[in-house]
């Protein structure tokens, strides 16, 4: 009955020479290997794309380049965005209990939806009565499409505000309202100001609303109600135009667009340090 | 402001109303002075915005498609085709396309995302951790236009002339890989949603795994586990529930996207088969190509409904995925959403 | 299959462990400096000694868990059958698979069964399958003391167990790889009262068998379980002699000190 296992084995912590120690160092390199590749093709797919878009691009890259290009709604859009700030506010601020989840739900909701049903249903608002694309209606729809980004950023950014400040602000009477404008707010003020930055950045690069209600037109134009044309958008006609020229011009948009989206992704996330990516 | 005292009979109007009346008690309990009420009521006002906006999208969209469902009923999910000259609309090869293009990406990212991410998190160098990381979440910040222009202009061209021919040759004998090479297909639109939604997969993955416990992966180490057996045994079992909803809320994504995917869909009906290299449009890329044409009646209406299918599909995923992930918190995984 | 039992020519004053020159580090600070030991088999070996006394370390290293942290580091020699475990030859994986290790938490894997908990580890090891693998997974949970409560519901989570019945649990899936030392980082501190003296007891039932290493805070349990204590104070190791004339006669000033809880 007593047999011991080391009296045969010079090494007792030797692998035994059979299939399932061997297999199991196979599948264990082989794991590796093929995570690392999976992970390398897809950084490499990133860099090949954005080097294949800057190649054909930076041809037509000039200054008359950029004189050309109105910019795109998103102003309009993201100031109306931020005016509806006052969700986050109150998320951060009141939100408890289940009234504060329904609407933080429904704010993350927002986020799930494709942006072309934004472009539909400023399209079925405000174009189709109007009979005319506009500026306003593309603005509507990159606002909405905003809201979510910016009250969730400023929702995060209210939220780290040291609790001192809020209760030296009560301690020296401030009603809750005045606590919330005069001390929180300004003291998160930087960090909403990233919030919209995300947003603008996010909504600068959508194509699909804009489609449908802002129309494109290659004039400048300044009249809010009037078709305006944007870099997606122009992209877009672009790539389906029949003239090669243009087509090439398309690459030129993308690479400016995809710089300018990129950057200010970076800047914003550079910016906030331990803001760790939060959704898109 | 006024609150009746509650004597209805019917339950559901009387829970509304004793809502509203804690709702503006508790509005008057935390507003001690005039100012602050105003002020809350303000907030609450801008909290309004937003339900009306979610809420408005959904209604506007269902009182605008009535016509459509009136006029068809479910027939609109089966007609072939948008045709106002014999006035018959359906999105039924609409729908084929979405879901055959959005499974085909899923089938393919989930394993390519979870494996980035297990590289990135157990086998990745420290060092070129953040860099790959840096490159594999940037591209989810492409705008889906320059992929879709890149798709159109040099990937469709190539999968015609190169990438289609050869899967023909080697693998024709699945009916994947039967018919016509296009270039712009299926395979195509399912290609670019792969690289579309991986960046989404691959980063919830990796923050599921990251917060696997210690005393898990010492478990299985004990044990004298090897790295890999680690990851099976302890890491991926663990993430299993946050995983799976990180690929729903891929599915998601890959459901809804229109620009890249109508670029390089073709846009040309054909009858629905396996094969992968055939066109075909989906519900976002019916939209945009109809939306211009639309007469209003039930064409426009027929154009409506289409929005409002593809709006029911991605919020019932949404929402799946978001109970899936907050669920992964409750269980013990601890993932913030 | 093989029964553990010590061989007839193996002597009680053969060495089950022999630690020379040991040093441990985490990253640049250093949690252990020159320990020298010999642990004797078929014994039970506590370490003891207050918060950041490198105890853990200690027995952490004695499997090669240690490095495992980022940034850890060992260098000396822990020689165990004749082999230096520290050899540049030798693969950890295969050194872990040899020597059991309990840990303070009791941590099953919570998405597999009972009885999977048990079988895993001679699963990935290809020990046993079918219904060898059967029998192997009751006799460890019999060794356990854990077979009676569990045998109608081994399909069953083990997150359905109490906090004693999983650190037994762990017990019994650290035996059923047939090692032929036991490690026990704390073993106790997460459980109730009577579960630890049921532990206890079943430490020492296990001792017949295997050579078990435990490191513990508790004074009195050591007192209890241990056939030999070490003490450890800042890394070092202070004293180590057989339990009784430890507590009774400790020979370093430090371990009269903490022994009569002048610190702690």
């Amino acid at each position: 009955m007593s047999v011991t296992a080391q009296s045969t084995k010079s090494n007792p912590f030797e692998a035994e020479r059979n299939g399932l120690q061997l297999r199991r160092s196979i599948v264990n390199k082989l794991s590796i290997i093929l995570t690392g590749f999976f992970a390398i093709c897809a950084s490499l797919f990133l860099i090949y794309l954005i080097g294949y878009i800057a190649a054909k691009g930076l041809q037509f890259i000039n200054a008359n380049f950029f004189t050309q290009r109105p910019r795109a709604p998103g102003e309009t859009g993201g100031g109306w965005a931020t005016a509806l700030q006052g969700s986050a506010i109150f998320l951060s601020e009141v939100g408890r209990g289940p009234f504060a989840s329904f609407v933080r739900f429904l704010v993350d909701t927002l986020t799930g939806i494709p942006t072309i049903i934004f472009g539909l249903f400023a399209w079925v608002l405000i174009v189709v009565p109007s009979h005319s694309f506009s500026a306003v209606s593309g603005g509507v729809a990159l606002g909405i499409i905003m809201i979510p980004t910016v009250a969730r950023a400023t929702e995060e950014v209210l939220r780290l505000v040291p609790n001192d400040q809020r209760e030296a602000s009560a301690a020296l009477g401030a009603t809750h309202s005045r606590t919330i404008m005069q001390v929180v707010v300004p003291a998160a003020r930087s960090g909403i100001v990233t919030g919209v930055m995300l947003a603008l950045a996010r909504v600068a690069g959508e194509t699909a609303p804009l489609l449908m209600t802002a129309g494109g037109t290659p004039f400048f134009n300044t009249n809010l109600f009037h078709q305006i044309d944007a870099i997606p958008l122009r992209i877009f006609n672009f790539t389906l135009s029949p003239y090669q020229i243009e087509r090439d011009q398309a690459f030129s948009g993308a690479l400016v667009l995809i710089v300018f989206v990129v950057i200010t992704s970076l800047a914003v996330r550079w910016a906030t340090g331990g803001f760790k990516r939060r959704g898109r | 402001m006024e609150v009746p005292v509650a004597t209805e009979r019917n339950s559901i109007q009387a829970r509304s109303r004793a809502w509203l009346r804690a709702s503006l008690s508790q509005i008057r309990v935390q507003a001690r002075r005039p100012g602050d009420f105003a002020f809350r009521v303000l907030l609450y006002l801008f909290v309004g915005i937003v339900l009306v906006i979610v809420l408005g999208i959904g209604w506007v969209l269902l009182s605008s498609s009535w016509p459509t469902i009136q006029q068809f009923g479910f027939k609109y999910l089966t007609n072939p085709a948008f045709d106002p000259i014999h006035n018959t609309f359906g999105v039924g090869p609409a729908l084929f396309g979405t879901f055959f293009t959005s499974a085909f990406a899923i089938l393919l990212a989930v394993p390519l995302s979870v494996g980035t991410a297990i590289f990135l998190t157990e086998f990745c160098p420290r060092r070129l951790r953040f860099p790959l990381a840096f490159l594999v979440d940037t591209l989810a910040a492409i705008p889906s236009v320059a992929i879709g222009l890149w798709g159109f202009l040099v990937f469709a061209p190539w999968l015609q002339q190169t990438g289609e021919p050869w899967l023909q040759q080697h693998l024709g004998f699945l009916p994947f890989f039967q018919g016509t090479p296009y270039g712009v297909g299926m395979l195509a639109a399912g290609l670019i949603l792969t690289a579309m939604i991986l960046p989404i997969i691959t980063a919830i993955s990796r923050e599921v795994m990251v917060v696997v416990p210690v005393s898990q992966r010492e478990a299985m180490l004990a044990l004298g586990a090897t790295r890999w057996e680690v990851i099976r045994y302890a890491v991926l079992p663990y993430g299993r529930v946050g995983i799976t909803g990180g690929a729903i809320l891929g599915l998601g994504r890959a459901l809804g996207e229109t620009i890249a995917v109508t670029l390089v869909i073709g846009n040309q009906a054909t009858p629905p088969s396996a094969s992968l290299f055939q066109t075909g449009y989906t519900l976002s890329s019916v939209i945009v190509n109809q939306f211009g044409e639309a007469t209003p009646g039930v064409f426009l209406s027929a154009v409506l409904e289409a929005g409002l299918l593809l709006l029911l599909i991605t919020l019932l995923t949404n929402i799946l995925a978001r109970l899936l992930i907050a669920r992964m918190g409750r269980v013990g995984g601890g993932l913030t959403a | 299959m093989q029964e553990l039992v010590a061989s007839e020519g193996q002597s009680q004053a053969e060495i089950a462990i022999d630690i020379q020159r040991l040093d441990a580090w985490y990253g640049p600070s250093q949690a252990l400096f020159d320990v020298n030991l010999s642990i004797l088999p078929l014994s039970v070996s506590a370490a003891i000694g207050p918060s950041g006394s490198g105890k853990s370390t200690f027995v952490r290293c004695l499997n090669r868990m240690h490095e495992e942290v980022f940034g850890a580091r060992v260098t000396g020699s822990v020689v165990i059958e004749g082999v230096n475990i520290y050899a540049p030859t030798i693969n950890p994986i295969y050194v872990r698979r040899h020597i059991g290790m309990v840990f303070q938490q009791p941590n099953p894997l919570p998405s597999r069964s009972i009885y999977e908990n048990v079988a895993i580890g001679a699963r990935i090891n290809g020990l046993a399958k079918g219904r060898a693998l059967d029998e192997l997974v009751e006799r460890r949970l019999r060794q356990a003391a854990l077979w009676d409560e569990v045998k109608d519901r081994l399909s069953g989570a083990p997150t359905q167990l109490s906090g004693g019945q999983q650190q037994r649990l762990c017990i019994a899936r650290a035996l059923a790889l047939e090692p032929h030392i036991v490690l026990m980082d704390e073993p106790c501190s997460a459980l109730d009262p009577i579960a630890t003296l049921q532990v206890e007891d079943l430490i020492r039932q296990l001792k017949q068998h295997y050579t078990i290493v435990i490191v513990t805070h508790n004074l009195q349990q050591a007192a209890r379980v241990a056939d030999r204590t070490a003490f450890f104070l800042s890394g070092h190791l202070v004293e180590e002699e057989a339990t009784a004339e430890f507590f009774s006669h400790p020979k370093q000033k430090e371990t009269e000190d903490f022994i009569t809880g002048r610190f702690g």
